[in-house]
């Protein structure tokens, strides 16, 4: 059946607060609203405001009080309407979620989901629009995932909610409207290997959540012209699967990492440095990296689509690898 | 109200105890046995003494980084306390936390945080899942003056009225967030106005009094788990040591502390139950604090030191966080 990323999700959250009692739902106009990316329509009126829980805006504390609950037994799923907010939670995420297991010798766990809205094309600039994925993806104690696809929309949470600990995971805003066939029921998904979305032999595209899309563009555009891209979607952005990208690398020789984030500290940098180390004796051709310019993500149309990576880009920086 | 001898005895052991077990803290920080951040609560012990009995078992405790105390009366093992503090296996927290970060899963006291007030959201989830749950109990959480100015502190009053949380918020007043005294740091200096504000039912007492303090938690712990709606007293007290042990006390004077120190808590429940409490009982529960204590440092020694190979351990249960 034919699905879109966004009723996937809410499939998913259902299924979730059906398979379990535990589980409850924390966030910023998920009720009422529905969500402000639709994805919890529905959902106050089959659950209840019980499990349903519409927020106040204060992001660290139903944060706070999400890590409290998974403390005290239960299963929060809490939603931070994008990452650009999830900033005014980063003191409970990181000092909290994500350091109490340790900083507890063991004792507390912390079994909560975070979902948010992330990346930019919507031309609601600055303050909606940033990806810091790899600002979560630098801290021990979480696990990170980004669905890039239908399918890992629809079967991460289900995977997420079976860890003890805390997962984030990142939904790209230009997702959400994509659709695609689903088998029914849903496959289960497993959140420790990145996924080859295209297999090619001259080259490794290497990236994750909203840029899929642009990546495969790339690699079509690529094979018109004779270039046989593979293209790999990380999947969980903490823990890396370095297996599976050296592995690519080690057959094709040459990479190029398409990241949303800004370049100076992204997540491109690190898979880079991964290569760098282990794989460095296979590499053909200096490590290419498309990522977002270096600005705060501009209104006006044109410039937010000069600031972000595309399709061209993706083929050029592929093209340069091989030259 | 006034207690009884058993009560006045209870109450003057558990202040005693506390207050023993952080001089001994400053000795074996001044020895270099303990290292970090050490915040002792010297003079503000009747409020862990009024309060903590006052819960049940079943109730969970969130505390801050000034938590020995909490901890201990609590019933974390003095040895356990001891050994965290000296950085050991023995430790609650296996040598991880520290003098800050004191945990006791079985006990319900769920620490022990060192960012001013990110205990708060905490305390609030913990009292939403017993809630959901129906177990009846209720969380007790403590803070100071300075996590009052925090927006946590606002956006946790407004959550815990909004969705009446079982809550007891537990302001432990000592009139300085670390060197910023009380009105360089708050507009409305009467605090619990502020949770009255966001229609938290509020009271100020006289945290110096230990019967004062037992008096109003029982009625409090009594209440928010009949309600099941949260409720704040904020406790006037005051430290007697500095913030830390990196701090030269430059913003008070001497005189102000030692007018305070008139007000000792241990001090002035002697002098209420005088007649009923004699100076054998005192000797004698200092002597079993002193003994407890004793044994505790004993065996934090005795700990050893956690295997540097198991660094990595407890970042996630699979393992796999690093």
């Amino acid at each position: 059946m034919k699905l879109s990323y966004r009723t996937a999700m809410r499939e998913a959250l259902r299924e979730a607060l059906r398979a379990d009692a535990r589980v409850v739902l924390i966030g910023e106009d998920i009720g009422k609203y529905g969500g402000t990316y639709a994805v919890t329509l529905g959902l106050l009126d089959e659950f209840g405001p019980e499990r349903v829980r519409d927020a106040p805006l204060s992001e660290s504390t139903f944060v706070g009080a999400g890590i409290g609950a998974a403390i005290a037994g239960l299963k929060p799923i809490v939603e931070i309407m994008t990452v650009n907010f999830s900033l005014l939670a980063l003191d409970q995420i990181v000092n909290g979620a994500a350091a109490l297991r340790h900083m507890s010798g063991g004792q507390l766990e912390v079994p909560l989901v975070i979902r948010m809205a992330t990346g930019a094309g919507r031309q609601v600039a600055a303050q909606h629009s940033h990806s810091l994925e790899n600002w979560y993806a630098h801290v021990p104690g979480l696990r990170v995932v980004a669905p890039a696809t239908v399918a890992d929309a629809r079967g991460m949470l289900a995977t997420a909610l079976r860890e003890r600990d805390p997962v984030v995971i990142f939904e790209h805003v230009q997702l959400y409207n994509r659709e695609e066939e689903l088998a029914d029921p849903a496959p289960a998904v497993d959140l420790d290997r990145a996924a080859i979305r295209r297999p090619g032999r001259d080259a490794t595209i290497i990236t994750y959540g909203g840029s899929l899309p642009c990546s495969l563009a790339a690699a079509t555009k690529l094979a018109e012209r004779g270039i046989d891209a593979e293209v790999i979607d990380l999947r969980s952005l903490r823990p890396l699967d370095e297996a599976t990208l050296v592995a690519s690398v080690s057959r094709t020789h040459r990479a190029v990492l398409v990241d949303e984030g800004w370049r100076t500290g992204s997540l491109a940098g690190e898979v880079a440095a991964l290569l760098g180390e282990r794989a460095f004796w296979e590499l053909d051709a200096p490590i290419g990296r498309v990522c977002s310019a270096e600005v705060p993500i501009p209104y006006a149309k044109h410039l937010e689509v000069a600031a972000l990576p595309s399709a061209e880009a993706v083929v050029a920086a592929v093209e340069a690898v091989i030259a | 109200m006034t207690p009884t001898r058993d009560q006045a005895l209870a109450m003057l052991r558990s202040m005693i105890r506390i207050r023993r077990l952080e001089e001994r803290c400053a000795e074996d920080y001044a020895a270099g046995k303990i290292r970090g951040f050490l915040h002792l609560y010297i003079g503000e012990e009747a409020i862990a003494a009024g309060i903590i009995p006052a819960l049940a078992a079943k109730d969970a405790i969130v505390g801050t980084y000034r938590e020995h105390g909490h901890a201990l009366l609590r019933g974390v093992a003095a040895e356990q306390i001891m050994a965290e503090m000296y950085g050991k296996s023995g430790g609650c927290a296996r040598g991880r936390g520290g003098s800050m970060h004191l945990f006791s899963r079985e006990h319900r006291f769920y620490g022990g945080h060192a960012i001013v007030g990110g205990g708060l959201p905490i305390s609030l989830g913990i009292a939403l899942a017993d809630k959901v749950r129906g177990t009846g109990a209720i969380t007790c959480v403590f803070f100071g003056d300075g996590a009052v100015a925090e927006g946590e502190f606002h956006e946790s009053m407004n959550l815990a009225a909004l969705w009446k949380l079982p809550v007891l918020f537990v302001c432990e007043n000592n009139q300085y967030a670390m060197g910023t005294a009380l009105v360089r740091e708050h507009a409305e200096p009467e605090l619990y106005k502020l949770a009255a504000s966001h229609r938290v039912g509020a009271e100020r007492i006289d945290g110096m009094d230990v019967v004062a303090v037992a008096e109003a938690a029982g009625q409090a712990v009594e209440r928010v788990r009949e309600t099941a709606a949260p409720w704040f007293i904020e406790c006037s007290t005051y430290r007697f040591r500095a913030h830390s042990m990196f701090d030269p006390e430059l913003y008070r004077d001497k005189a102000e502390v030692e007018l305070w120190k008139q007000r000792d808590p241990i001090t002035l429940l002697v002098k209420r139950m005088a007649g009923v409490v004699t100076e054998a009982d005192i000797a004698a529960i200092e002597s079993g604090a002193d003994d407890e204590i004793a044994r505790a440092c004993a065996f934090a020694e005795a700990s050893p030191l956690e295997p540097v190979a198991e660094l990595l351990r407890d970042v996630r249960a699979s393992g796999e966080g690093t």
